[in-house]
């Protein structure tokens, strides 16, 4: 039993299956809508999660990255005549290599000065996109044109349900992948004991930065989607409080754990929209329970209840 | 032959010399043990040695070649490595995945092929399983290979340490006091298991405290004392030299009477 919820892939299964499920389940649209937000967020925090769960490395500024590819889509078609696709494309690499470029520094950081470097990476990026009003139209921000992929132009939530929930299924494969293979024991026993790891013979700086990357790239590409899905972006998706966002779903779903990005992701998408019914006390709500599970689940939501049915289970 | 030499090492901390002049050199399958009261460098020096601290004075030389300030990394890489007196455990992987770390140099590291699960990937995951088995079978910790590191005894940890610094494949093993915190049973099976490691043709360089092991297994001892070498020589020769016994008893003494008479 334990054997078996130990399993990495076992998180693919599972989100295969409800991506598959779920619209059947959900019969308007606005349901659906909501799940493919989760599912865009989920493919951004199962990156972060590699970084932070299993690299033990923070980021605080990652929804620069996410406003990277958010604003590829739309720079890439409006401005410079580059087809949405490739701009994706061109997102994604490009916040690689970001990633490596201002990685190779800060990652010699450790704890707080890590927090604080990757934080003024964040704002710095935002910045960017608040200021060159030129490209992306400043703090209004812009109009994000659809993605046209061989004639077909992709709209509606219908279609970008089936691409956010089959990219997250990919998305969690390669996690599964990264955790199961030398890779990811590499940025574990990193995690753990960094001197061990590098007298083991792991070059520690090339380790964190492969982890740095890859989880840019999964929040570069959950931008794209966003800002294709909203047909806007602005530079708040770039901005501080996304960030934050993205922390918080990894610690409260669980660090360490793919299914808890989901949750988490879930969870900080799905609860205001059901917190609505307290209407002015909604965000004291949504804080109170976020102290609540962390009181009582402080490993994060998934970690702390496969810890409760694994020692049910003998 | 010489497998690790260091010659006229030195450091210093702000002023505190923690290591001046020490030199030594030892062979492949040689036990070589380095003792010394508290604060005599031991530590330091494997730290030097192992390229935590890069030495202000002297060259460390491993398999002939000057591997002086050359990063850990690399230098397990040329076939060094060590285990940590502090126990330095990857305590939330399983005792298996910990030795299986201990393989990462001798597997490819191509991050595409594991991104996407190749069947090279696969392959080679059983093989560094089997690997870390078989090492973990030496240090007789078969049966605990599925548990938590942070769940194992003390002692096992010792041994899992070692284990691990094995899979490297090292040509020389630095242990920094192996039998610490570990009951006689225990200690009597470090002790079997260096004299095996050494056999196999690995130079083992260890600081230990627990003299009856240290006497009984080194070929020959070094001996530290506020970061210079008092004596070198086989455990007869350490056991009657006149340095050693007032670096060990000598001030102690001292200190005790000068207590006594108020």
């Amino acid at each position: 039993m334990r054997r078996f919820f130990a399993n990495p892939y076992l998180v693919v299964v599972a989100t295969a299956l409800a991506v598959l499920l779920l619209p059947l389940l959900l019969e308007s649209s606005f349901y659906l809508r909501i799940a493919t937000l989760v599912f865009i967020f989920s493919l951004a925090v199962v990156g972060l999660n590699l970084l932070m769960g299993f690299a033990g490395q923070v980021s605080l500024g990652h929804a620069g990255f996410f406003g990277i590819g958010a604003y590829a889509v739309a720079i890439g078609p409006t401005s410079l005549g580059v087809p949405s696709w490739l701009a994706l494309l061109a997102g994604a690499l490009g916040a690689g290599l970001i990633a490596f470029v201002i990685g190779r520094p800060i990652l010699r950081l450790r704890g707080h000065y890590l927090a604080v470097a990757t934080l003024g990476m964040g704002l710095l990026i935002a910045m960017v996109f608040n200021n060159e009003a030129a490209w992306t139209g400043g703090p209004d921000g812009m109009l994000v044109p659809q993605l046209d992929v061989a004639g077909w132009t992709v709209h509606g939530t219908h279609a970008w349900y089936w691409i956010a929930g089959v990219s997250l299924v990919i998305g969690t494969w390669i996690a599964a992948n990264v955790i199961a293979s030398p890779t990811g024991r590499t940025l574990r026993a990193i995690h753990d004991s960094e001197v061990a790891a590098r007298v083991l013979g792991v070059d520690v700086a090339h380790y964190k930065l492969i982890a740095f990357v890859l989880s840019a790239i999964y929040a570069a590409v959950a931008g794209s989607y966003l800002s294709l899905y909203d047909g806007l972006v602005t530079p708040t998706e770039a901005g501080f409080l996304r960030s934050i966002e993205f922390v918080t779903m990894a610690v409260l779903g669980g660090l360490g754990s793919v299914f808890g990005s989901i949750v988490g992701a879930a969870v900080l998408v799905v609860l205001p929209q059901v917190l609505t019914v307290f209407q002015d006390y909604e965000h004291i709500m949504l804080g109170l329970m976020m102290i609540v599970v962390m009181v009582f689940l402080p490993t994060g939501i998934v970690p702390a209840l496969a810890g409760v049915l694994q020692r049910r289970t003998p | 032959m010489t497998v690790l030499a260091v010659d006229r090492i030195g450091i210093s901390f702000g002023g505190v010399v923690a290591l001046a002049d020490v030199s030594f050199a030892v062979e492949p399958g040689e036990i070589f043990a380095i003792i010394g009261p508290n604060g005599a460098g031991k530590t330091t020096l494997f730290n030097v040695i192992s390229g935590l601290y890069p030495p202000q004075q002297g060259e460390v030389r491993l398999d002939g070649a000057d591997v002086t300030g050359f990063a850990p990394h690399t230098l397990a890489r040329r076939g060094l490595s060590r285990t940590f007196q502090n126990l330095q455990i990857f305590f939330r992987m399983s005792a298996l995945e910990n030795a299986m770390v201990g393989r990462h140099l001798h597997e490819r590291r191509n991050v595409v092929a594991h991104l996407l699960a190749l069947p090279s990937v696969l392959r080679q995951n059983a093989e560094t399983r089997a690997k870390a088995e078989e090492l973990l079978g030496l240090v007789g910790l078969a049966e605990l290979a599925g548990r938590a590191a942070g769940s194992l005894p003390y002692g096992a940890l010792r041994r899992l340490e070692i284990a691990r610094a094995l899979a490297t494949e090292p040509k020389v093993l630095l242990l920094d006091e192996p039998a610490a915190g570990c009951n006689p049973v225990e200690t009597e099976e470090i002790d079997a298991l260096i004299q095996t490691i050494a056999a196999t043709g690995i130079a083992v360089v260890l600081v230990e405290h627990d003299m009856k092991l240290v006497m009984k297994i080194s070929k020959r001892i070094h001996v530290l004392d506020q970061g210079r070498t008092i004596a070198e020589g086989t455990a007869d020769i350490v056991r009657g030299n006149a340095g050693v016994i007032t670096a060990y008893l000598g001030r102690h003494a001292q200190r005790e009477t000068a207590h006594a008479q108020g």
